[in-house]
């Protein structure tokens, strides 16, 4: 490995954004692990994506239900590149449905969400603890901030949480030099939403830049903050929604 | 026009009301003429006492753990089958275990987010099966302002409080259309009889009342002022919010 060449983690970098931020981190010379839970094949796949391009890359498995698990996969990446640099929060899942008739949806969706985020922080932090250096980025959704629609109670509990998580841990590790702050996707198209979200105009009416986000305006982001020039940013919550306050 | 900001023929559950916050919410809502239902954890005699103590006002005391949704369940339905409806919840009932990330074990974040967030949802899960019978409804969360505001060693009580202010916001658009308002309340410093101590005062020592524009800690009757005044029909075109008590702190 070549020395001073930084390391990322991406958690949840098999598809969608997370892929995207995968590469998106690769391109800029970063050292990039990402994590997988179910979709071996299609981490495989982006991490072949990355080397395609002449980056460097690494896929992990690890599963938010296993604490362990994750440290591990962690440890891992940190044994495979040396070092850690930026940790980017990503995994997460959405199981909508009306709070008076909710099971199992609540504690699924806030342990992958939230939890998980706990615990890959947590390993995280030990690594960028000992070079006093580090960025986190937690890949939330504008709805932590601005509900919009019924039924999400869960999944809005859990991006919510993930802002006061930010907040607290951006004022705990801001004196050693780790920087933790959220984005906050509105409606993005990916290969998951593109053909609902195209199917919907009435939402790109309702979103004042009047088209739907791309992955890379969501990339743009999460690079300036795990960046040099954000060394100053941290406990923020920023949306990339195109003025969508719902 | 006059408002109601009484509570006679209402029926009101609090959690966590054997002591400090929830214990002021449950005399002033008794004061105000509801028959009060509370909830305690591990004090039991406190709760009694209490009980015993407010006799003339209807106020009946229930063991609950708000991490167990079965035991919920079964209360709520209890209470709402003995009182025939249910009109107000403040969920009240919270833990706090600061520690900074490298020392927290799993056990720290899960007990902090399941008793303050997972509970939370238990009992509105509950409640609001009831009230949305009625078609009438008032739900208060007790949040603080570490949920928008914390502090380092804070982040499993920041994402539990924060969490809480997005389920209120989540809940006031699903629940809204059928007549039932969630709100929270976001208090600042307030100093419980069993906090008066060492914590505060260590506070005091820090300089915090320079960020607290009102140059004092709140009182617990002023907390309950406020829940009070979100479950009354003061409130009644009120839902989503988050109101911070907390004398301006870190405005």
């Amino acid at each position: 490995m070549r020395e001073g060449r930084e390391v990322a983690l991406v958690t949840g970098g098999s598809r969608g954004i997370g892929a995207a931020i995968a590469e998106h981190l690769a391109a800029t010379g970063r050292a990039v692990a990402l994590t997988w839970r179910v979709e071996r094949e299609k981490a495989e796949a982006v991490v072949a994506r990355i080397a395609a391009a002449g980056g460097t890359a690494a896929a992990f498995r690890a599963d938010g239900a296993d604490a362990r698990g994750v440290t591990a996969a962690v440890d891992a990446a940190v044994a495979r590149f040396g070092r850690l640099d930026v940790l980017v929060n990503n995994v997460g899942k959405v199981r909508d449905g009306v709070a008076a008739a909710m099971g199992t949806e609540w504690k699924d969706v806030l342990d992958t969400n939230l939890r998980t985020t706990f615990l890959f922080t947590r390993a995280a932090v030990r690594h960028m603890l000992r070079r006093r250096r580090g960025r986190i980025v937690n890949v939330t959704s504008i709805v932590g901030r601005n509900p919009g629609a019924a039924g999400q109670s869960n999944y809005v509990a859990s991006k919510a949480a993930i802002h006061g998580f930010t907040r607290a841990l951006a004022a705990e590790l801001a004196p050693r030099g780790i920087t933790v702050n959220a984005v906050a996707p509105g409606f993005i198209l990916t290969d998951l939403s593109r053909p609902f979200l195209q199917a919907r105009p009435e939402i790109v009416r309702a979103i004042p830049a009047g088209r739907f986000g791309e992955l890379a305006d969501v990339t743009a982001l999460v690079e300036f903050l795990a960046g040099p020039r954000a060394s100053y940013v941290t406990g923020e919550v920023i949306g990339v929604a195109g003025g969508l306050c719902l | 026009m006059t408002v109601a900001y009484h509570f006679a023929g209402r029926v009101a559950l609090v959690t966590g009301g054997s002591h400090g916050i929830g214990s002021a919410v449950v005399a002033a809502l008794a004061d105000a003429g509801a028959r009060v239902h509370f909830t305690y954890h591990t004090r039991s005699e406190e709760a009694r006492a209490r009980a015993r103590r407010e006799a003339p006002h209807p106020l009946t005391a229930h063991a609950l753990d708000v991490r167990d949704p079965d035991a919920v369940d079964r209360l709520v339905r209890e209470i709402a089958a003995r009182e025939g409806r249910l009109d107000c919840l403040v969920n009240n009932a919270g833990v706090s275990r600061d520690l900074l990330l490298g020392e927290m074990a799993d056990e720290d974040f899960d007990t902090v987010v399941d008793t303050n967030l997972l509970g939370s949802f238990h009992v509105i899960r509950a409640a609001c099966r009831p009230m949305l019978r009625q078609r009438a409804g008032a739900i208060v969360n007790v949040s603080s302002v570490a949920g928008e505001r914390p502090e380092a060693g804070q982040s499993n009580y920041a994402a539990s409080k924060s969490g809480v202010n997005g389920l209120t916001r989540a809940l006031a658009i699903e629940l809204g259309p059928r007549g039932v308002r969630v709100n929270a309340v976001a208090p600042g410093i307030i100093p419980t009889t069993d906090q008066l101590t060492s914590k505060n005062a260590r506070l005091l020592d820090g300089g915090v009342l320079d960020r607290i524009p009102l140059r004092r800690f709140g009182t617990l009757a002023e907390v309950a002022a406020a829940v009070l005044w979100l479950l009354s029909d003061a409130a009644s075109y009120v839902t989503g919010t988050i109101l911070q008590v907390g004398g301006g702190y870190r405005l």
